[in-house]
């Protein structure tokens, strides 16, 4: 399991995850500090229009992979006994999977 | 692998030395390890943030409190150290400030930036 996660492929994710999230969180900090979505109305407008939508369904999914490799690079440096760390990673993994459909269900139900 | 070498252990907090860089990439990994689990508390209140406009009034309310700012402030402060940091490797992997000189100066940037962030976090939120 760990193997397509591994190598280049890990260091990718978790560059370009970064690289996105970047550019997403600067472009949400501006917009909440001109402070025209501080209510109820202009918020969800801006969320759930649909560009913004997507992009922010797009920054979690960034936020979930990027998260996988680093608590998976800490998992494999520091526990040792394989059947521990298989099972911290299976908790891991399915905490990060949890967490995108929440994030999938709030965004498509508020719609 | 197991537990059977006869290497030495030297696990003494107190008398380890680290460079500026062994620190900073510590904290690097703490602020990750505190990142992954403030994800589920931002996804709740994201979820509060749309589910009604009362919900919305009560979050704008919750965020005006003092104990809240100060979490904000540490919340800041680790995703800013984080983000610099990341920063730092990314520019490490394109082979720009690798040599020790180089490196040690761009760990202490990253603590100052970081720092830098959390103060104007604090005067944004005061």
């Amino acid at each position: 399991m760990s193997r397509r996660v591994s190598g280049l492929r890990a260091w990718l994710l978790q560059r370009l995850s970064a690289v996105y999230m970047a550019i997403f969180l600067l472009y949400f900090f501006i917009v909440l500090a001109m402070g025209s979505v501080n209510h109820y109305a202009a918020w969800r407008d801006w969320l759930l229009q649909p560009v913004m939508s997507v992009a922010v369904m797009i920054f979690f999914a960034a936020l979930l992979l990027h998260a996988w490799v680093g608590m998976r690079d800490i998992l494999i440096d520091y526990i040792k006994p394989v059947m521990i760390r298989l099972s911290l990673m299976s908790l891991v993994v399915i905490m990060l999977v949890a967490m995108g459909f929440w994030v999938l269900r709030i965004m498509l139900v508020a719609a | 692998m197991a537990g059977n070498s006869t290497r030495p252990v030297f696990l003494n907090l107190l008398h380890i030395h680290l460079p500026v860089m062994g620190v900073l990439s510590i904290i690097h990994r703490l602020t990750g390890v505190l990142l992954f689990a403030a994800i589920p508390v931002v996804i709740y209140l994201l979820a509060l943030s749309l589910a009604g406009s009362a919900e919305f009034s009560c979050l704008l309310e919750f965020f005006d409190h003092d104990l809240v700012h100060v979490f904000m402030i540490f919340f800041i402060w680790g995703l800013a150290h984080h983000f610099f940091a990341g920063l730092r490797y990314f520019m490490i992997d394109l082979d720009i400030g690798v040599n020790r000189k180089q490196g040690r100066l761009s760990a202490w940037v990253v603590f100052a930036l970081g720092f830098i962030t959390m103060l104007i976090g604090v005067f944004t939120l005061l």
